[in-house]
């Protein structure tokens, strides 16, 4: 293949990989801009998401789109709840203080990853994807008669591929009309904004935090579920997904949503592209290195107010 | 209406507040006066609930504030102006408003009524509030605690640092709700204002209780309240 088409199906790649760090990150950035708590299970919420999808896919019959639906709404759901209780029983005791809610996130993290070592095992699960067809895609080529079109041997990408990029897109968009638009989202933010004078017009704060660490957790899961068909389900695949979801939302500035969002784009293009043409090893040690230049010349990151 | 008895409150080990009783009426203004680091904004966010009291009670119209979760005392009717305003800074005049009236279930004629009452706001709906001049963020302030239907409205040093005229249209807003009914419970450094306006003046000292005046005792006696603050 020529270096065109080539590149072009880096990218694909690299968008497919942005679309679902770019929902998972906006889960961890919106718990730490409300909350002010690193969530280090984050990576778990991912996986419960994923694994959810397989379960509920093999319960489920009536065929994989439909099986696939209901995983789609049931996972992020349950993980959610589950997230939600998990805030009102270890969080919410420990006052949101923010180093030590570090140290109980990390035990979460080890708890939900055993748990689901124990339950659902050590073997990677496929989930069959709602559909999937191959897509070839067209080349353009200047050559003796002009502008030419042609379709390369390998250029193509699947139907559930171009999916999940236009579902992150549609579920993005969706998270902020929520923030700006809607009551809860106005709620949320001014809770972000100032906690004590939000109380102060009774919001019940530390509700609002339960319903935040909730959705966080929903828009994880939800990427677990987009990712599953194209990846299988596995007990450990949170961390490098948090680890991802750490570098975008550093670079794009905690807390900012827009941020998180073309910082995504940026690792998960670049990560994609230099996997394909040198190593994914490579361009995991050129996100850190982003990373490590961000923290030293922009510490509030890319779209970082203030710094807090 | 709202009736202090032998109020302790502390930030953790440092204790600030030692046995406070205050009675604020419906109809009047109740001034608080005191030095810098008397206790005076540790008491109106210890009425809000925000700071959790050691001993003693907060009641209003009969109803323990000092028992609800501090997030049910503003739905009780209080409205809180607090020192330095303290906005949603990155959110927008309208937003900032819009937040008061869920609290008590404010509708849109209340809304409109507010923006009668401060039509510059009007003009700055979709502002961010952090982007207005201090006058303006004071009458947001005002709006957003008005916006709950306050029984009874902490003022924490509204003027502090506003224009003369922006003083004023803060003290026309302060007598139209003593004569709608509200207690009005009003922190303010400035003696002649304080002469002028209260009902009643609550001075503490580092803390304690100092001295009580009511309005013909302030009037017979206005060096007794100066004499106090040492001025
Ligand atoms: N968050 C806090 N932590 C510890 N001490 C505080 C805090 N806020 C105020 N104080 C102390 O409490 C005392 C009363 O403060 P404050 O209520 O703000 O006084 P005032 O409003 O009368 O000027 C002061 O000595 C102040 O230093
Ligand atoms: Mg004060």
């Amino acid at each position: 293949m020529d270096f065109g088409p080539y590149l072009m199906l880096a990218m694909l790649e690299g968008a497919v990989l942005a679309s679902v760090l770019a929902l998972m990150a906006s889960g961890l950035s919106l718990v730490f801009g409300v909350m002010r708590v690193v969530n280090v299970a984050h990576g778990e919420f991912y996986m419960l998401g994923a694994v959810m999808a397989w379960a509920v896919t093999s319960f489920i019959g009536g065929g994989p789109a439909l099986a696939f639906i209901a995983a789609a709404i049931l996972a992020p759901l349950l993980v959610g709840g589950l997230a939600a209780v998990a805030d009102m029983v270890i969080l919410k005791r420990l006052n949101y203080d923010p180093e030590r809610t570090i140290v109980a996130t990390i035990g979460l993290l080890y708890i939900l990853q055993q748990a689901t070592l124990m339950t659902y095992g050590a073997d990677a699960r496929p989930v069959v994807p709602p559909f999937n067809h191959r897509i070839a895609l067209p080349w353009v080529e200047w050559g003796e008669g002009g502008l030419s079109f042609y379709f390369p041997w390998g250029l193509s990408t699947t139907s559930y591929k171009l999916f999940v990029i236009g579902a992150a897109v549609v579920l993005i968009a969706a998270l902020r009309l929520f923030m700006t638009r809607s009551k809860a989202g106005l709620i949320m933010r001014a809770t972000q904004l100032d906690g004590e004078m939000a109380t102060a017009f009774g919001i019940p704060v530390e509700r609002v935090y339960a319903a935040v660490f909730g959705v966080g957790a929903g828009l994880a899961a939800l990427a677990g579920v987009l990712i599953v068909p194209i990846q299988q389900a596995h007990y450990l695949m949170g961390g490098d997904a948090l680890l991802l979801s750490f570098i975008v939302v550093i670079i794009g500035g905690l807390g900012s949503l827009a941020g998180t969002i073309v910082a995504a784009v940026l690792i998960g293009m670049s990560d994609g592209i230099i996997s394909v043409f040198f190593s994914p090893t490579l361009a995991k040690i050129l996100a850190t290195l982003a990373v490590a230049l961000v923290l030293v010349f922009r510490p509030q990151g890319l779209f970082g107010g203030k710094g807090r | 209406m709202l009736k202090i008895e032998g109020l302790d409150v502390s930030y953790g080990a440092a204790q600030v507040l030692r046995g406070v009783s205050l009675t604020a009426q419906a109809g009047q203004i109740t001034c608080l006066m005191g030095r810098n680091g008397a206790g005076k904004t540790t008491l109106m966010k210890a009425i809000m609930g925000l700071l959790p009291p050691g001993a003693g009670s907060i009641a209003l119209e009969g109803t323990l504030l000092s028992d609800l979760p501090p997030h049910e005392v503003p739905k009780q009717g209080v409205g809180y102006i607090p020192q330095g305003r303290r906005l949603f800074g990155e959110l927008t005049v309208a937003q900032n408003i819009e937040i008061g009236l869920m609290t008590r279930g404010g509708d849109a004629a209340l809304r409109e009524e507010l923006l009668e009452i401060f039509p510059r706001l009007r003009e700055r709906l979709g502002q961010r509030a952090d982007t207005l001049s201090g006058g303006e963020q004071q009458m947001l302030a005002t709006a957003r605690a008005l916006a709950l239907r306050p029984k009874l409205l902490l003022l924490d040093e509204p003027t502090e640092g506003l224009q003369p005229s922006m003083i004023e249209v803060i003290r026309q807003v302060v007598l139209t709700m003593r004569d709608r009914g509200v207690a009005v419970l009003l922190v303010e450094q400035r003696v002649d204002a304080v002469l002028d306006m209260a009902d009643r003046v609550f001075v503490i000292e580092m803390g304690a209780n100092r001295d009580e005046m009511d309005r013909a005792t302030l009037r017979a006696d206005p060096g007794r309240l100066r004499a106090h603050l040492g001025v």
